[in-house]
């Protein structure tokens, strides 16, 4: 197997996570994404520490574009980093990926829903105490 | 004229059996090369589908953290506790170190060592100063009185961030075995599978920690 492994990275069928269709030895292009994607991150790093210590904006809104630019940070990370794409050879990856934030957004959304209506007809604590005596 | 149309020439009942005999072998030996997946496409994709999973524990633990983030009972909040400098420069370090990763991943595909090793280097040295931070941080909380056995928003503060803080440890013992792998028996096919592997984990821990210095840190001190 080892032998006849390819050593460039061209192949007709899927592409890994990570890996980027390219012809071996133009790297050039490869770390131009990267620094890209550096340069993209920081700035979306800089905006959330400068928001979330401005009084500049109404101060509800802080947390709402905290999340947004996480999210896209993160998009950043997977499109620049992980090479996550839209090309037909990414459809496996971007599949597994849609599944994995499904459960994600199920388990974080059910949690918080869970928790604050329990939250909400639970008797205090206190009185609780009081009732058991 | 082909052989080929040769083989399919009317009214020759051993061409045309030769002819099908002929598409049959094409498409089984298509089936046996084309059909089957790179070895590296394979393993990355597994391993891409744990580090989702791997993702999935992550949330369980932003969930918890998430209902239990008022639950201080008296104790020091987030506000009180957390310094926004060090978790800046925490960020940076992670950040950059990601960068370095990319370069080291490089150099790895493109057999180079002196890209290879120089950049893992730094993507050790700057993960052992995220690491090296966290743990102050940490050492500084607990001197305080506010270790995780305070109050229920510290059990959980303590858990996700250090969670996180394990896999970067598991991570830096990880990229060290890679450039002694590499060192001692070079740019095999096998080993090259392990960098793309360890480099889409240190990825995917500084995708965790967007959401955690979002999340906790700044949504915290807020």
């Amino acid at each position: 197997m080892s032998q006849s492994e390819p050593e460039n990275f061209a192949y007709d069928a899927d592409i890994a996570p990570g890996d980027e269709r390219f012809d071996g030895y133009d790297d050039d292009e490869v770390v131009g994404t990267y620094l890209v994607g550096l340069g993209l991150a920081t700035l979306l790093t800089v905006v959330s520490f400068f928001i979330a210590g401005t009084t500049l904006v109404w101060s509800p809104s802080i947390p709402v574009a905290l999340v947004v630019l996480a999210v896209a940070q993160m998009g950043v990370h997977l499109v620049f980093f992980l090479k996550i794409t839209t090309g037909p050879d990414n459809v496996n990856n971007v599949m597994a990926l849609a599944f994995g934030v499904l459960i994600v957004l199920l388990l974080l959304a059910g949690s918080l829903w869970i928790m604050a209506n329990l939250n909400h007809n639970m008797m205090p604590m206190d009185q609780m105490m009081q009732m058991q005596r | 004229m082909s052989a080929f149309e040769v083989a399919a020439g009317n009214g020759d009942p051993n061409g045309a059996r030769r002819n099908r005999e002929l598409r049959a072998r094409r498409f089984a030996t298509e089936h046996a090369t084309g059909g089957l997946l790179s070895k590296r496409i394979v393993v990355g994709y597994g391993f891409w589908i744990f580090l989702l999973s791997d993702i999935i524990m992550f949330s369980a633990f932003f969930a918890t953290y998430a209902v239990l983030v008022g639950a201080t009972a008296g104790g020091p909040n987030g506000h009180d506790l957390f310094d926004l400098r060090n978790v800046a420069i925490e960020t940076a370090c992670l950040l950059l170190s990601s960068f370095t990763c990319g370069l080291a991943s490089i150099g790895a595909r493109m057999h180079r060592g002196s890209w290879f090793y120089g950049a893992m280097a730094a993507t050790c040295i700057l993960g052992a100063a995220f690491l090296f931070i966290e743990v102050h941080e940490f050492a500084g909380m607990v001197a305080r009185g506010a270790g995780p056995t305070r109050s229920a928003f510290l059990s959980a503060f303590f858990t996700l961030v250090g969670c996180h803080g394990l896999h970067v440890t598991a991570g830096l013992l990880w990229l060290l075995t890679m450039m002694a792998q590499v060192l001692a028996k070079g740019y095999r096919p096998d080993i090259l599978r392990r960098v793309l592997c360890f480099s889409l984990f240190w990825h995917t821990l500084d995708i965790i920690w967007v959401a955690l210095f979002s999340v906790v840190y700044l949504m915290g001190a807020g």
